[in-house]
C-alpha cells in the first residue's frame, strides 16, 4: 500500500495515471484497481476530496430533473443505483429522506406535472403530486404559501467525504499508488506521457484528466481546447442539529432557467443545510462566502422554513461547480493521445461517480488499454460518522472492548478518542485537521473548537510524530 | 446496546463553578447521593484553563485553575461524587439521563436533576463572518486551552474581535496572545468606546468597526474591517480571536423539552431556578451566558434550598408562573419567570443586560398596562455589565395576567450612537 505526501516519486512506467483525487478521480482509480494494471492517482492537495468534492449539498440524486438524453442523465441514473448499493455495503452514511419540490405560487404549481413527465423521460417513474394539506402534514414547519409539491422519494442524502475515502481506500489497498501534494505542471507526449509534477517526474502510458475545475488547463497541456471551466460558486449555511426536527425531506424549489435554486435539506450528520447560491466567477480559488450570499440564503431560507433562521449557525462553506457552458458532462476520449478527459462534472458528480468511472474505464479500453480480467475488490467497512446508525459513543460493545470509544473528545459531534486514533492510522490518513474533521467530524460542530479544538490538534500532532 | 441502570438522589450535569458549588452545598446539606457528571477529564469548567487572576472574591482574586481546584475539593470533601470523562448524552425519561464514559453506557435516574452545562462563545461561523475558512481563527476558550493546557503556538500577528461588553474577556485574550509571543495588530469592536485599558494594555483599538471578511487559504492572511464611516481596512494578521458573544450550552436542556427564554437562550427558570420540567433545575452560565464565575457559583449554592424542598416532597412543582419580557435596548432578564406568591430570586434581585450604554437609567416594570415598579439605578448601565432590578414588586404581579414587561428610560440614549471611530494607540 503506497500513499506518499512528500519526497521523490517512483521511476516506473505506469499503465494509467489519474490526475485529480476528487470523488471522480478516486472512483476511476478504484474501478481501474479491479484490473491488473499499474495505476497511480495524483492530487495537488494534501488530501483526497479536497476540491469541489468536499463542499457540495451531499444529495444522492435520481436525475429526475436532468436534460433527457444526455450522458449526464444516464450516468446519474446508473451512478445512483451503484452508489446506493455500494454505500450500504461499505458503511457510507446515507438516509432515504426523499425530496419535495415545493410550489410557492400558482405558476409553479402548474409546472409540477411537466416536471413529473420530464422525470419519466429520465427513466424515473416514482414521482407523486402532493396537495397543500398533505404537504403541510409532511412538513409542518414550512412557511406560509406552499401550495403543493412533487414528491421524489428516491432523492437521498449521503456523506460525500466517506464516499471519496471509501473509493480511495479500496484502490490503495489493492496497489494503486496515491501521491498527494503532487501538482501536475506539464505533460510531454511521446511513446508514453511524461508528467512533470511539483514532486518530480511520473511516466505513464495512459492518462486520465479528472482535475475538476482545472480540467481545461490540463487539457491545454495536451493541446486540447475543447472547453473552458467557469467556476460557479455555491455558498451554503449549516444549521445546528437542534434544527433537524424542523425538516423531514430535502425541500427543493421549482427549478428556473437560472438553475436548481436554493434548497433546505437535512444532512447525514444530523444538521440542516441551506443553499447553494449560484454565482459565476472567474477565480478558481474563490471558495469564500460573501455577506450578500449569506443574506440571500437567509432571506430565502426564512421563506421556506421560518423557524430555521432563529437557529444557531454551525458552519458556512462554499463549493465551486465546474461549469463549461454546456448542459452535459464533457467526457471525451482522445485515443491517439491515449488520454481521457473527464470534464464539466458540474453539479451531480458525487451521485454519478461510479458510473463515470465505469464509462471512463470503457473509454480507456476502447483507446487500446488492455484491461484484462476483472477481480472483485475486498469490501471496505468505513467508520460510521452518520446519525442513522449507532455511533461508537453509543455502543456498549465497542466501549467494553476498547474504552477509547467511550472517551468523547469532541463534545458537539461526540467524536471519541478511538475514532480519532483510527483515522490517524487508516489506509489514507488525514494530512490536516480539516482532513481529520472529514474523517471523524471532530471540530466540525457548533463550538468550532471552543471546547475541544486544542485537544483534537494535540491528538493530530501526536499521531504525526 | 446494554446500559447499566442506576439511581441517585441528585444528578448535577457539569462540574464548572455552578455545578460544583451546587454539589458541594447539596452534599453538605444531606441531600443523599449527589453525583456530578463532567465530560472533560478534569473538573472545573472554563476556569480550569483561565490562568489570569480574575476569579473568586474581588478582594482576594485567584487564578482560574486554583479557583476550580478549590471548588472541586469542596464538592468532594462534602461527599459528592464527581465523575469526569462522562458525558450526559440525552434523556431517557423526565429525570433520567443516558451517559457515555470509558467504563461504558449508563442510564441514571435522579429525584432532582441540576443542569449546569455552562456557556460558550459563538465562533466565527455562528457570527456569520464571511470569507475563507483558514486556520488561525479562534475563540478565547480555544486560545486559553491552546496556550495554557497544550502549549501550542498561536501565530505571530493577532487581531482580537471583542463583542460589545466582552471587555474583560478581550483583555484576557490580549494577555494570552502576548504570553504566547504574538504581536497585537488591533482590537476591533463594534462598540463606540473601546475597552478600558491599563498602561500594560497598549495596542490599537478600532471602535465602531465590524469584521466583514477573513482572507487566506490554508492560513489566515488578513481581517477586513469596516468602520462606521463605511471605510474598509485590511489588517495583516495570521490569527484572529473572536471573544464574548455568549450562547448558553443549552442543547441538553432543549433536547429534554425544556423551554428556553427568548432573551438569554438558556432555560427559562423561576426565582428558585426551576425549569418547566418537574424535578429539573438549571444554574450558572447555562442560564445567561457570560457572567462571572462567582455569580455562577452563587446560583449553584442558591439552588440548594429549592432542591432540598423538592427532595423532601414538601413543595409541589409549581405550574407556569408569569414570564418576564424585556424591551430593547435591554437584551435579557434572569430569572425570567415569577410567581407572585413565590420567594424572591437570589439576593432579592433580577439581573439584566443592555445592548447600549444608558446614563441614569430608570427601569420600569409593567404588566397589562399597569406599572408595578419604577427603579432608578445608581450607575450608568454598560453593555456587558449586569444591571440589577430589585424584586420588591413581585407580589404585586397578577398571577393570571399577561407577561411582565421591563423597559428602560434613560437621559441620553442618543449619546450611545453615532460618532467617528476612535483610533487610540
Ligand atoms: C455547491 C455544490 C453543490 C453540489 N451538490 C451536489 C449534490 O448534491 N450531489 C451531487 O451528486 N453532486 C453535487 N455537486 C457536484 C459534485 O460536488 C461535483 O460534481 C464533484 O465533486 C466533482 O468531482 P471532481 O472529482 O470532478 O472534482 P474535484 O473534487 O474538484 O477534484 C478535482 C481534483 O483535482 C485536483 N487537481 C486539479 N488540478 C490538478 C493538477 N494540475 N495536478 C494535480 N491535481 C490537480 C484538485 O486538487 C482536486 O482535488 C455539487 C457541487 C457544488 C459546487
Ligand atoms: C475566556 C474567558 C475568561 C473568563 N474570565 C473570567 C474571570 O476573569 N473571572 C470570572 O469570574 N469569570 C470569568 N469567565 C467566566 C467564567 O468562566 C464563568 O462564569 C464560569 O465558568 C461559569 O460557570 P458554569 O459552571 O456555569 O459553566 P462552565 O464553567 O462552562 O462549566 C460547565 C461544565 O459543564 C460541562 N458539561 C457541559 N455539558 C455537559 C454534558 N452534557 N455532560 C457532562 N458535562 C457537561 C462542561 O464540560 C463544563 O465543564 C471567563 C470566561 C471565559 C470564556
Amino acid at each position: 500500500m503506497t500513499v506518499t505526501t512528500s519526497g521523490g516519486l517512483p521511476d516506473r512506467l505506469h499503465d494509467v495515471i489519474v490526475v485529480g483525487a476528487g470523488v471522480v478521480g478516486t472512483a476511476v482509480a478504484r474501478e481501474l484497481a479491479r484490473h491488473s494494471l499499474r495505476v497511480a492517482l495524483v492530487d495537488a492537495g494534501d488530501d483526497v476530496g479536497n476540491g469541489t468534492s468536499k463542499a457540495n449539498t451531499a444529495i444522492l440524486h435520481t436525475g429526475f430533473d436532468a436534460v433527457p438524453g444526455t450522458l449526464e442523465s444516464r450516468l446519474v441514473r446508473e451512478g445512483r443505483h451503484r452508489l446506493a448499493a455500494y454505500a450500504e455495503q461499505s458503511g457510507i452514511p446515507v438516509e432515504p429522506v426523499g425530496a419535495l419540490l415545493v410550489a410557492w405560487d400558482r405558476e409553479q404549481l402548474a409546472t409540477l406535472p411537466a416536471l413529473a413527465a420530464k422525470a419519466a423521460r429520465n427513466g424515473y417513474h416514482a414521482t407523486r403530486l402532493l396537495d397543500a394539506a398533505e404537504l403541510a402534514r409532511r412538513e409542518p414547519h414550512l412557511g406560509p404559501g406552499a401550495l403543493g409539491a412533487l414528491e421524489v422519494p428516491d432523492e437521498w442524502i449521503i456523506c460525500p467525504w466517506t464516499t471519496t475515502l471509501a473509493y480511495v481506500t479500496q484502490a490503495v489497498r489493492v496497489g494503486v499508488d496515491l501521491h498527494l501534494n503532487c501538482r501536475v505542471q506539464s505533460v510531454t507526449a511521446g511513446t508514453h506521457h511524461e508528467l512533470s509534477t511539483s514532486r518530480g517526474l511520473l511516466r505513464t502510458r495512459y492518462l486520465v484528466n479528472a482535475a475538476g475545475l482545472h480540467a481545461d488547463e490540463l487539457d491545454r497541456r495536451l493541446g486540447r481546447q475543447d472547453f473552458t471551466v467557469t467556476p460557479r460558486r455555491g455558498q451554503l449555511i449549516v444549521y445546528d442539529k437542534l434544527a433537524r426536527p424542523l425538516v423531514g425531506h430535502i425541500l427543493l424549489p421549482v427549478p428556473t432557467a437560472l438553475g436548481k435554486g436554493v434548497l433546505v435539506a437535512p444532512t447525514v450528520y444530523g444538521n440542516v443545510i441551506l443553499g447553494p447560491t449560484a454565482e459565476d466567477l472567474d477565480d478558481k480559488r474563490a471558495t469564500g462566502s460573501s455577506a450578500e450570499g449569506l443574506e440571500t440564503l437567509r432571506a430565502k431560507g426564512g421563506r421556506i422554513l421560518p423557524a430555521l433562521i432563529d437557529e444557531e449557525v454551525t458552519a458556512v462553506y462554499a463549493g465551486l461547480r465546474a461549469a463549461t457552458g454546456q448542459d452535459d458532462y464533457r467526457i471525451r476520449a482522445h485515443p491517439r493521445l491515449r488520454y481521457v478527459t473527464v470534464g464539466g462534472i458540474r453539479s451531480t458528480g458525487l451521485t454519478a461517480s461510479m458510473a463515470i468511472a465505469d464509462y471512463v474505464t470503457g473509454l480507456l479500453g476502447d483507446a487500446g488499454l488492455h484491461l484484462g480480467p476483472t477481480r472483485d475488490l475486498d469490501p471496505v467497512h468505513m467508520p460510521n460518522i452518520g446519525e442513522a446508525r449507532p455511533r461508537p459513543y453509543q455502543r456498549a460493545d465497542l466501549i467494553a472492548a476498547d474504552p477509547a470509544y467511550g472517551t468523547i473528545v469532541c463534545h458537539c459531534e461526540r467524536v471519541t478518542r478511538g475514532e480519532i486514533r483510527d483515522a490517524l492510522t487508516s489506509t489514507v490518513p488525514p494530512g490536516s485537521l480539516d482532513g481529520l474533521r472529514r474523517r471523524t467530524r471532530a471540530r466540525g460542530g457548533r463550538c468550532q473548537g471552543f471546547y475541544c479544538g486544542p485537544a483534537v490538534r494535540a491528538l493530530f500532532e501526536d499521531g504525526h510524530r | 446496546m446494554s446500559r447499566t441502570d442506576r439511581a441517585v438522589d441528585v444528578l448535577v450535569v457539569g462540574a464548572g463553578p455552578a455545578g460544583l458549588a451546587a454539589a458541594a452545598h447539596l452534599a453538605a446539606a444531606g441531600a443523599g447521593r449527589v453525583e456530578v457528571l463532567e465530560r472533560e477529564q478534569e473538573p472545573g469548567g472554563v476556569p480550569r484553563h483561565s490562568h489570569h487572576r480574575g476569579f473568586g472574591p474581588r478582594h482576594r482574586p485567584t487564578t482560574g485553575p486554583r479557583y476550580a481546584r478549590r471548588l472541586a475539593a469542596m464538592a468532594l470533601a462534602a461527599g459528592a461524587a464527581v465523575r469526569t470523562g462522562v458525558t450526559a448524552t440525552g434523556w431517557a425519561g423526565p429525570r433520567t439521563l443516558d451517559t457515555t464514559g470509558p467504563h461504558g453506557l449508563e442510564r441514571l435516574t435522579a429525584t432532582a436533576v441540576v443542569l449546569a452545562t455552562g456557556a460558550r462563545e459563538r465562533p466565527r461561523s455562528a457570527r456569520l463572518v464571511p470569507g475563507t475558512r483558514p486556520a488561525g481563527v479562534l475563540t478565547t476558550g480555544e486560545l486559553q486551552q491552546a496556550v495554557h493546557v497544550h502549549g501550542q503556538p498561536v501565530g505571530s500577528r493577532a487581531v482580537v474581535v471583542a463583542a460589545a461588553g466582552a471587555d474583560a474577556v478581550a483583555r484576557a485574550a490580549v494577555d494570552m496572545l502576548r504570553t504566547a509571543g504574538a504581536h497585537i495588530v488591533a482590537l476591533v469592536t463594534e462598540a463606540i468606546r473601546g475597552p478600558l485599558r491599563s498602561p500594560s494594555h497598549r495596542f490599537p483599538v478600532l471602535t465602531g468597526s465590524t469584521v466583514v471578511e477573513l482572507t487566506g487559504h490554508g492560513r489566515l492572511t488578513g481581517v477586513r474591517v469596516r468602520g462606521d464611516d463605511g471605510r474598509g481596512t485590511l489588517l495583516d494578521c495570521d490569527t484572529v480571536v473572536f471573544t464574548g458573544d455568549w450562547i448558553p450550552e443549552h442543547e441538553l436542556a432543549r433536547s429534554g423539552g425544556i423551554a428556553l427564554d427568548p432573551g438569554t437562550r438558556g432555560p427559562a427558570v423561576d426565582t428558585t431556578l426551576r425549569t418547566a420540567l418537574p424535578g429539573v433545575f438549571a444554574v450558572g452560565n447555562l442560564l445567561h451566558g457570560g457572567e462571572p464565575a462567582v455569580r455562577a457559583a452563587a446560583e449553584g449554592r442558591g439552588v440548594t434550598g429549592p432542591v432540598l424542598a423538592h427532595l423532601a416532597g414538601t413543595d409541589p412543582w409549581p405550574g407556569g408562573g408569569v414570564p418576564l419580557r424585556v424591551a430593547p435596548p435591554l437584551l435579557w432578564v434572569a430569572p425570567s419567570r415569577v410567581r407572585p406568591d413565590g420567594p424572591p430570586p437570589l439576593q432579592e434581585r433580577f439581573t439584566l443586560r443592555t445592548a447600549e450604554r444608558l446614563p441614569a437609567p430608570v427601569l420600569v416594570v409593567h404588566q397589562d398596562g399597569r406599572i408595578l415598579d419604577r427603579q432608578r439605578l445608581p450607575h450608568t448601565a454598560l453593555p456587558g455589565r449586569p444591571l440589577h432590578l430589585r424584586a420588591r414588586w413581585t407580589a404585586a404581579a397578577d398571577p393570571d395576567g399577561g407577561p411582565v414587561h421591563i423597559s428602560v428610560m434613560s437621559d441620553s440614549r442618543q449619546s450611545a450612537v453615532g460618532g467617528p471611530p476612535i483610533l487610540a494607540v
